[in-house]
């Protein structure tokens, strides 16, 4: 029982880890209808600015905000240049789009840092302690925690800023909010700056786990995809329900299942994506799309 | 007779010279360039296939990596331990791949075009771990090495005659790619301006009017998936024959981002495309690795990451350019540019308002 407990905890830990990523796509899907694909390697790519930051000699603590403030910039200068000149385009071309966007940024993180994998520090110290009975580690505990900090503030920006009210407002009736004298397409920058800096958190919490490489994030998206699909791919509230059910899923799932293993955790990911797809579209928290005809 | 060839418009006899350039083509390079322009012929196939798909159908699959995948670990398991030709699996594995392809259009009839690319990015990026699994059959993370195939007596001796040189495996290999290849354009090429090519369009442009006019959606859809999965199944095949040896890694997400890319840059639904999309997504990172350490300027450091990272900038920053400025690709750059020299040869009048272009000389 025991055993389980600490499976669970530290599949919180990781499924805030796919929450935040997977939040970050919900931000994207609900400003224009996208998923979009370079979410993980945008993660990557900040999470490699953050450790160059801190090789500089910056405190964890400062270069970890900077990094979210450089990578929002960067979300905003991909949305203005790479994705306005398509912003109408049919939904095929958008995800060719930022599937180059994928390849270009991890060809890019690799042409500047390399490939090889480094070390990338934890702030929180080593030690566990007992929760229930169950070791949990001061990690998983901290990852936890700060993912939970960057969840709420970006309810309360939604939720109860004018900020976010006119980002919903643009995403949800363009042009309504036209007319009432919102800037639709820089809402929809806004939403990417956003997105871009959510995402970097779930980077720059999940590197010291599996270390930085460009290609660190490949199965992370994918864990994302799965959570924001489960929890209903429009829906905040969803995604951070779907990552941590994911988290804690996949865990045990590798923990007790024994085909299973190590290697096809992956596969349990893909297992979720196409039930949810094929059993409920909308996912626990979406709501049943209409088509017009 | 006579009439008919000389009535036939200026494409056909660019086919005729596209089929002579390429039967002709091994007799004077070099076996190992054989090679590369076979696996160049097997990535054009597997295109042709997502191009029915994507271009035709109007359906996302980033997943065409792993019906590749199902045809070559078909056609080596037949080969390597049930002893079977070669030869005899690669259409045993291309209806194989058919079948699960068509099945597999079930669960796609239900997600919108954006969950489905989701969905089958996701079965791109797990295929590698899923092959690794059932280890009796795939041998893991081994693979299975497969024999060199050995050229049947009269093409040796239909090669000989040609070029006084004894054929290669390789050579052989790229004379069965170019077989199937053929016999697969022409397929896709009939199959495009007949009834199910046109449905497939009109499901694409509009899927309710599609309906409306009596078009079986689901059937088409699944159809489509179906046939594109053929010739990724086929082109995998070939690709084990071609390669000798298929493992879990031979088939990473990058492959099925290679597939997207070759069909873009040709230029979807067209059925020249693939062709010029799969030469160019085979030979850009082959020649930009050769060509990058030959230049003396950029230091040996650079050059090294030059040469892993660069074929993923090129493609990336390819995809998203053309996307934005040619969303035809090369075929649409080059019809585009046709059509404008014709115009201006002959001085025609401006089709939208009829009237006659200035004279140069005048402006």
């Amino acid at each position: 029982m025991q055993g389980v407990l600490q499976q669970v905890f530290s599949g919180l830990a990781s499924g805030g880890i796919f929450a935040s990523l997977a939040l970050a796509l919900v931000l994207i899907y609900n400003a224009m209808g996208l998923v979009n694909f370079a979410q993980g390697e945008m993660a990557m790519f900040a999470t490699f600015i953050a450790v160059t930051l801190m090789d500089r000699g910056l405190n964890y603590w400062i270069a970890f905000p900077v990094t979210l403030v450089i990578a929002f910039a960067g979300g905003v200068a991909i949305q203005r240049i790479v994705i306005r000149p398509v912003e109408r385009a049919p939904v095929l071309t958008l995800v060719i789009v930022t599937l180059g966007l994928t390849a270009l940024i991890n060809g890019l993180a690799g042409f500047i840092w390399g490939y090889l994998p480094r070390a990338f520090p934890s702030p929180f110290p080593s030690r566990t302690i007992s929760v229930l009975g169950a070791y949990v580690s001061y990690q998983d505990l901290g990852v936890i925690a700060v993912c939970g900090v960057v969840l709420l503030v970006i309810y309360l920006l939604l939720q109860r800023t004018t900020v976010g009210l006119t980002m919903r407002a643009a995403a949800h009736n363009p042009e309504a909010s036209r007319l009432m004298g919102v800037r639709v397409s820089w809402m929809l920058a806004l939403g990417w700056g956003l997105a871009s800096a959510v995402g970097a958190v779930s980077g720059i919490m999940v590197a010291p786990i599996l270390f930085l490489e460009p290609n660190m994030m490949q199965t992370v998206i994918i864990y994302a995809f799965a959570a924001a699909v489960l929890g209903g791919i429009e829906s905040p509230v969803g995604a951070v329900v779907g990552g941590l059910i994911v988290g804690v899923t996949v865990n045990l799932a590798g923990a007790y299942v024994p085909y299973v293993g190590g290697d096809l955790e992956l596969a349990v990911a893909l297992a979720i994506i196409v039930a949810v797809l094929v059993l409920k579209p909308n996912g626990l928290f979406g709501r049943p799309s209409v088509r017009r005809v | 007779m006579l009439q008919r060839i000389r009535a036939a418009p200026p494409r056909y006899w660019l086919v005729v010279i596209a089929v002579l350039f390429f039967a002709g083509f091994p007799t004077v390079i070099s076996s190992f360039q054989a090679a590369q322009w076979a696996n160049a012929l097997i990535l054009v196939i597997a295109i042709m296939g997502l191009n029915i798909l994507v271009g035709y159908s109007g359906q996302l699959s980033l997943g065409h990596g792993a019906f590749m995948a199902l045809g070559a670990y078909t056609s080596a398991i037949l080969a390597h331990r049930y002893k079977m030709d070669y030869l005899l699996t690669v259409p045993i594995a291309g209806l194989l791949t058919g079948l699960v392809g068509f099945l597999f259009g079930v669960p796609a009839l239900r997600l919108s075009a954006l969950y489905l690319a989701l969905a089958t990015f996701a079965l791109a990026v797990v295929t590698p771990s899923l092959i690794k699994r059932p280890v009796a059959l795939t041998n893991g993370v081994n693979g299975i090495i497969l024999l060199p195939p050995d050229p049947p007596q009269f093409a040796k001796d239909a090669f000989s005659a040609v070029t006084g040189t004894v054929m290669t495996s390789e050579q052989w290999t790229y004379y069965v790619t170019f077989a199937w290849a053929l016999l697969l354009f022409w397929l896709a090429w009939n199959l495009v301006r007949h009834r199910s090519g046109r449905a497939m369009r009109a499901l694409r442009d509009g899927e309710v009017a599609a309906a409306a006019s009596g078009v079986n959606i689901a059937g088409y859809k699944m159809l489509a998936f179906g046939i594109s999965a053929l010739y990724a199944g086929i082109a995998g095949s070939l690709f084990g024959m071609s390669s000798g040896f298929v493992s879990p890694d031979s088939f990473p997400v990058g492959l099925s981002i290679q597939l997207l890319v070759g069909a873009v840059i040709g230029g979807l639904a067209s059925i020249p495309g693939p062709l010029a999309g799969g030469i160019f997504a085979y030979f850009l990172p082959i020649e930009s690795n050769q060509w990058v350490p030959a230049q003396t300027w950029i230091p040996t450091q650079i050059a090294s990451t030059v040469e892993k990272a660069g074929p993923a900038v090129t493609y990336g920053a390819i995809l998203i350019l053309i996307m934005i400025f040619a969303p035809n690709g090369i075929v649409g750059l080059v019809t585009s540019g046709y059509e404008r020299l014709r115009r201006r040869l002959r001085g025609a009048a401006d089709r939208e308002t009829g009237q006659a272009p200035p004279d140069p000389q005048t402006v």
